[in-house]
């Protein structure tokens, strides 16, 4: 069970089917390739010892040998193929409507699929702990089944000496006797090496050999996807890549996330242009679209380094690194960030201005005052004298159970009770009142003055895409590795050619990984007046 | 068997070893990794981290370090945050007693407008100091995702309880005193 020794006398890996020197079968392992009964032999990975049997196979050996197995890795592949496509059949979570709730949106959306669907985490997919696993048992697959089969071949290829046994050239498929004493062994030498070919010589033997490197275009290929893959590994390196998403209001500095409080952004202001609904040019589209066709987004911004110390919810010390625009695909660009115009919303509210008024009469008015929804006052003293306090103030504002709660901190609809004293009463009961978009009540029902809004002003926020991102040249790199191999591979193929002098006449054997119809076009324009017969393609006449 | 071959046989299962070894080493990094991506920051056992807020309304600066000595409950709030409301009582209620056994409670405020905390605050009669956490960057930091969400700190700056949801009286009870130090 160990070593095989050749009747060539050289001394074989446990395991190969065909003697790395002389070519020989080796009688007990013709099982492993498929080679019993047949007339031709299977010269996959040159008949070498590729699954090492270890006699006492260690727990090691055990995994190792799982991890080789070609089908394992196309199953690997298989199942991975399968699970990328159901994750495309439902949105995955990020392309899900901002704010709906995954856990339900799934059911609601799709019923008891779109349930499962959640449930076996495919809403997620692409990050799952189970399919970056799959990619990673794929990434093992390809290493050890590579080192397995590139290692013995190699071996073999160096080790092959250019006398082959016998039975080898037999079983080729392009072989040939030829019975004749008038042959030119050194024509066909020259021939041969007129093709190109590195020939060697042993015992009489020729041995033509080309393009034995594209044999490792495969592995080359291999080597770059291990490389692709550990560049994507390398994203989960913080300093190495940063993704995030950072929303800024016009007039709001605010620090940018991904950069560690390093730099901070303030919106100047957000622009979305419309296409011209009075073009002519465009009508057509615009019409059919049925809303307006944004043409473009961008946002006036100033980005800030800070110089302080970072202390987490301090104010910090700003100092402008610049002034940019960011627009679709026209990114604003510092140090190793880029910052994208990936989305926005409209018209948040950013001031409003009422007026007190006589409840029965519009047209009259105590005083106008403007509330910063930001920053609100507590009170505002009109001209007139009287005073206005903010007895509440609700952001967003909504009824829950009758009461009016804020459901966020954002001014998307605000809403005040206002308590108004009129002038020198500020101890007497003030008036109550409740305002907001589209909603104006009197307290008591006995209110002698109204407050109205008469203005308010808007504001938009702009989104945008923070990106920091070291590992694209190991990406591009292993993608470059990746075709190369794929090329060395693919345009070029390995041919051999054996001639083996024999008593009454040669014997001669080829044998390429591909492109068939070329080898035997060199084989015939070698043999030309050499004396030696064209082979046969033994495949061919089987068929 | 020849010894060659026992020296080659142990080549390979060193060289087998160590590529599984360094393999599944690299796959652990990237699941562990990605794991924490979406999971808190923050964790039972872990030193809380520092920052420094003002107090609403005021100019006066806490700042976590300063506290160290003392426990410290941090508990991430905000007006329109519904089950906030319902601990707020309690924490009013235990405050006192606990300041005197030299427990804080820094209650950091999430919203952005300053009269609706102070109504809030009047509204409730609350007297420990509110923080007001304005651009939600200590809440990022601690990796908060829902409030109201709170941490018990020890006098030795180590997180001994960190709560999502609202606590009831009795729990608050508990942590806290988990987290008197030894007098």
């Amino acid at each position: 069970m160990n070593e095989i020794t050749c009747e060539c006398g050289h001394v074989n890996p446990e395991g190969t089917v065909l003697c790395e020197s002389c070519g020989k079968p080796v009688e007990d392992n013709q099982h492993l390739n498929g080679n019993e009964n047949q007339t031709l032999l299977n010269m996959r990975y040159d008949g070498s010892a590729r699954r090492s049997q270890t006699y006492n196979r260690t727990f090691i050996d055990k995994v190792w040998n799982f991890f080789s197995s070609v089908k394992v890795g196309v199953w690997l592949i298989v199942i991975t193929l399968i699970a990328s496509a159901i994750g495309t059949l439902l949105p995955q979570e990020m392309y899900i409507p901002p704010g709906s709730d995954a856990s339900t949106h799934y059911r609601d959306q799709y019923g008891l699929i779109g349930q499962i669907y959640y449930q076996l985490g495919f809403h997620n997919l692409f990050s799952s702990w189970w399919y970056m696993l799959l990619l990673a048992l794929i990434g093992i697959s390809i290493i050890i089944a590579s080192l397995d089969r590139f290692i013995p071949l190699y071996k073999t290829l160096k080790t092959q000496k250019p006398k082959r046994h016998d039975q080898f050239m037999k079983k080729q498929r392009i072989f040939g006797k030829t019975e004749s004493d008038s042959i030119d062994m050194h024509l066909m030498k020259e021939n041969l090496k007129k093709n190109r070919y590195k020939v060697t010589e042993e015992d009489g033997s020729l041995f033509a050999e080309k393009n034995r490197f594209s044999r490792w275009g495969p592995y080359v290929n291999h080597i770059g996807l291990i490389v692709f893959l550990l560049g994507t590994l390398l994203r989960f390196v913080p300093a190495l890549y940063v993704d995030e998403f950072v929303w800024v209001r016009e007039g709001e500095t605010k620090m940018i996330t991904g950069t560690e409080g390093q730099y901070y952004i303030k919106n100047e202001d957000f622009i979305l242009e419309n296409y011209d609904e009075n073009d002519e040019r465009f009508q057509e589209a615009i019409m059919r679209n049925g809303q307006p066709v944004p043409k473009t987004y961008q946002t006036n911004a100033v980005i800030y380094e800070r110089t302080d110390d970072i202390v987490v919810g301090k104010d910090p010390e700003l100092k402008e690194v610049k002034e940019a625009e960011a627009r679709v695909n026209h990114p604003i660009k510092f140090e190793n960030y880029t910052l994208y115009q990936a989305s926005y919303q409209q018209n948040e509210f950013n001031e409003m201005t009422f007026k007190l008024h006589d409840m029965d009469d519009e047209d009259s008015s105590y005083g106008e005052f403007t509330i910063d929804l930001d920053d609100p006052e507590t009170e505002y003293e009109l001209d007139s004298g009287h005073v206005v306090v903010l007895g509440s103030y609700f952001p967003e504002y909504e009824l829950d159970d009758g009461e009016p709660v804020s459901v966020s901190k954002y001014p998307r609809n605000p809403a005040f009770v206002f308590n108004v004293y009129p002038p020198g009463e500020s101890d007497g009961e003030p008036e109550v009142s409740f305002a907001g978009i589209g909603a104006n009540v009197d307290g008591s029902g006995e209110n002698e003055f109204k407050v109205g809004l008469v203005d308010f002003d808007v504001r938009d926020v702009t989104g945008l895409t923070v990106r920091k991102d070291y590992t694209l040249p190991f990406i591009a790199l292993g993608g470059a590795i990746f075709m190369i191999g794929v090329i060395q591979g693919m345009y070029w193929n390995h041919r051999r050619i054996w001639v083996k002098p024999k008593d009454n006449g040669v014997w001669i054997a080829g044998h390429t990984n591909k492109n068939w119809v070329a080898l035997k076009r060199e084989i015939e324009k070698s043999t030309k007046g050499t004396g030696i017969e064209t082979p046969v393609d033994q495949q061919e006449l089987k068929d | 068997m020849k010894e060659s071959t026992l020296k080659k046989k142990k080549k390979r299962l060193i060289f087998r070893t160590a590529m599984l070894a360094v393999m599944v080493g690299l796959i652990a990094f990237a699941l562990i990794s990605n794991l924490k991506d979406d999971k808190s920051a923050v964790a039972k056992g872990e030193q809380a981290p520092n920052f420094q807020l003002n107090k609403f309304g005021t100019d006066e600066v806490v700042s976590l370090d300063d506290l160290e000595g003392q426990g410290v409950m941090i508990n991430f709030w905000a007006t329109y945050c519904e089950p906030c409301k319902e601990e707020m009582p309690y924490m009013e209620e235990l405050y006192s007693e606990y300041k005197d056994k030299n427990v804080e409670i820094l209650a950091v405020n999430l919203d952005s407008t300053n009269i609706v905390v102070e109504r809030f605050q009047e509204r409730y009669g609350l007297s420990f100091p509110i923080l007001h956490d304005k651009n939600g960057q200590v809440m990022d930091q601690y990796n908060v995702s829902r409030l109201p969400s709170t941490l018990f700190v020890n006098a030795d700056g180590v997180v001994e309880e960190q709560v999502v949801g609202p606590l009831t009286l009795d729990k608050l009870d508990g942590y806290l005193n988990e987290i008197t130090p030894e007098t």
